[in-house]
């Protein structure tokens, strides 16, 4: 327990005193998982309209794959991003291995399928009907979109952050395709790993914190624009 | 519109990869080392002066040196600091490493609870330690993950003569060592553990030293270049130049004197330089 205290004053040593490295750490975080993010919401909600809209042989097969990519471990996918990232992988030419946009690259693998499984079921869930009564009134096929967007928006927004929460809390992805190299491909989890295996428990559990403390902020301005007016 | 929308999509997709990959030059060099290397924190030390002093960027992969060793085996890290003598040779024998060179030892030692209820800190070497836990079964816990502790492990099992496949008493938690003497501490077993990890770990975890001294317990890092004929890909230009670094005598100095203000003792004996 006073490990966990102690991690908290350490949290707050830590924030306080600006130290320039778990800055530097949290800003990658930042940046790397919200690109993350926001490559998975494109690909994901494209992608989960079009199979929720459409019919073709196969459907139910492809909905499967994409709710199983919802339950695939981050490790299963580092490994895999890892081998054809490698010099002598089918990418190596890229040579992306070991950098912030190899992490992104994995995390986005991780995302899409989140985001697509949840953006599927909440547009198919929107009545046959509302569709029909939209197209009805006149509406282009991306005004369609666009209302049948803002009537799922809860469930959407909801995507996003699934999307956002799978890739900010994972470790096992980012440390292989990233290397939790210092100063370079260091996020918050791999950094957290790492000091507890330093037995650096403190400092551990104070890159826990703010590693949560960063989700809530995220979480916090989603849910702000989920939430906008609520009272209709 | 659809279309359009893809365009923008894959157009952000590939200025961001550029952005980034921008920063990370040709001539990068991969270090594939071991985690306790990194664990003790000897590489935060000596990274940033190889790059202060050549311009190149060091990617530091911690791993065990079994996994260190096969990457190296694919072409797929530059320069190797690991410590499995025996892998190591096999390593160089294939013709995919070259120029191993001595760069600095520490030692193993055997850790176990404070009660020591195998007796085994009246053992009069390394060897006989491992067959009083194997008699009286005590739990002891490996690396299990061909790590050069795992190999060094292994290597004493065999001269002990004990068969530790399918025993109740030994698990293997196949992952670090820092992480492992976590395990150990919680689950009151024996461990082989290299000092310097111990050294970094001692004060939070509540274990003895069981065995210590013993010349079989010698843990020896080697410096290897993978040999850039086979891998035209390897930055072999680099890897020397690490290579020479990590052996010049500036830095078997720093090497000598990390971590004495902390611990009191060195972490790590410089070898390279006699």
């Amino acid at each position: 327990m006073d490990l966990i205290i102690e991690g908290l004053f350490q949290a707050f040593r830590l924030i306080a005193g600006l130290d320039a490295e778990v800055f530097s750490v949290s800003l990658l975080t930042l940046q790397v998982t919200l690109m993350a993010t926001l490559i998975s919401t494109v690909i994901g909600v494209a992608a989960g309209t079009a199979v929720a809209l459409n019919e073709f042989p196969g459907r139910t097969f492809t909905v499967g794959l994409i709710n199983t990519g919802m339950g695939v471990p981050p490790v299963v996918v580092g490994l895999i991003t890892t081998v054809l990232l490698w010099r002598h992988g089918v990418l190596g030419r890229l040579e992306l291995l070991y950098t912030p946009s190899a992490i992104i690259i994995a995390q986005v693998l991780i995302a899409t399928p989140m985001v697509m499984g949840i953006t599927l079921s909440s547009i198919q869930q929107i009545p046959r009907a509302f569709r029909l009564q939209v197209m009805a009134l006149g509406a282009s096929r991306f005004q369609m979109l666009w209302y049948l967007y803002r009537e799922a928006r809860l469930p959407l927004l909801a995507a996003i952050m699934a999307g956002f929460g799978s890739v900010i809390s994972e470790v096992g992805a980012s440390i292989m395709v990233g290397g939790n190299i210092r100063g370079h491909t260091r996020v918050l989890t791999t950094a957290t790993v790492m000091e507890t295996s330093r037995g650096n428990f403190d400092t551990a559990i104070a890159l826990g914190i703010i590693l949560m403390v960063l989700t809530y902020a995220v979480n916090y301005i989603l849910s702000r624009i989920q939430q906008r007016g609520r009272q209709r | 519109m659809k279309k359009r929308k893809m365009l923008v999509t894959a157009m952000i997709l590939a200025t961001f990869l550029v952005s980034f990959s921008s920063c990370a030059k040709k001539s990068d060099l991969i270090l594939a080392t071991t985690t306790s290397t990194q664990d003790t924190g000897l590489l935060d030390v000596l990274i940033p002066l190889f790059e202060e002093n050549t311009g190149y960027a060091v990617k530091t992969i911690a791993v065990g040196s079994g996994q260190a060793m096969a990457l190296g085996k694919r072409g797929e890290a530059d320069v190797l600091l690991v410590h499995s003598p025996e892998a190591e040779k096999e390593f160089i024998e294939s013709g995919m490493g070259i120029n191993r060179r001595i760069v600095m030892h520490n030692d193993f030692i055997i850790l176990g609870p404070p009660e020591d209820p195998a007796e085994a800190a009246k053992a009069k070497n390394a060897v006989e330690v491992f067959r009083k836990i194997a008699a009286s079964e005590s739990l002891f816990i490996s690396r299990g993950d061909f790590s050069g502790t795992h190999v060094k492990e292994l290597s004493l099992w065999k001269a002990a003569g004990v068969d530790v496949k399918g025993k109740k008493w030994y698990q293997e938690t196949g992952i670090g060592m820092g992480k492992t003497l976590s395990v150990v501490a919680e689950k009151k077993g024996y461990t082989l553990a290299d000092r310097s990890t111990w050294l970094t770990m001692k004060k939070i975890l509540n274990l003895a030293v069981i065995n210590e001294g013993d010349r079989t317990l010698y843990n020896i890092y080697h410096v290897i270049e993978v040999n850039p004929a086979k891998f035209p890909k390897v930055n072999g230009k680099a890897a020397r130049l690490f290579a020479d670094f990590i052996v010049s005598v500036g830095i078997q100095k720093v090497i000598g004197e990390f971590g004495k203000d902390k611990y009191g003792q060195p972490l790590y004996f410089p070898d390279a330089v006699k």
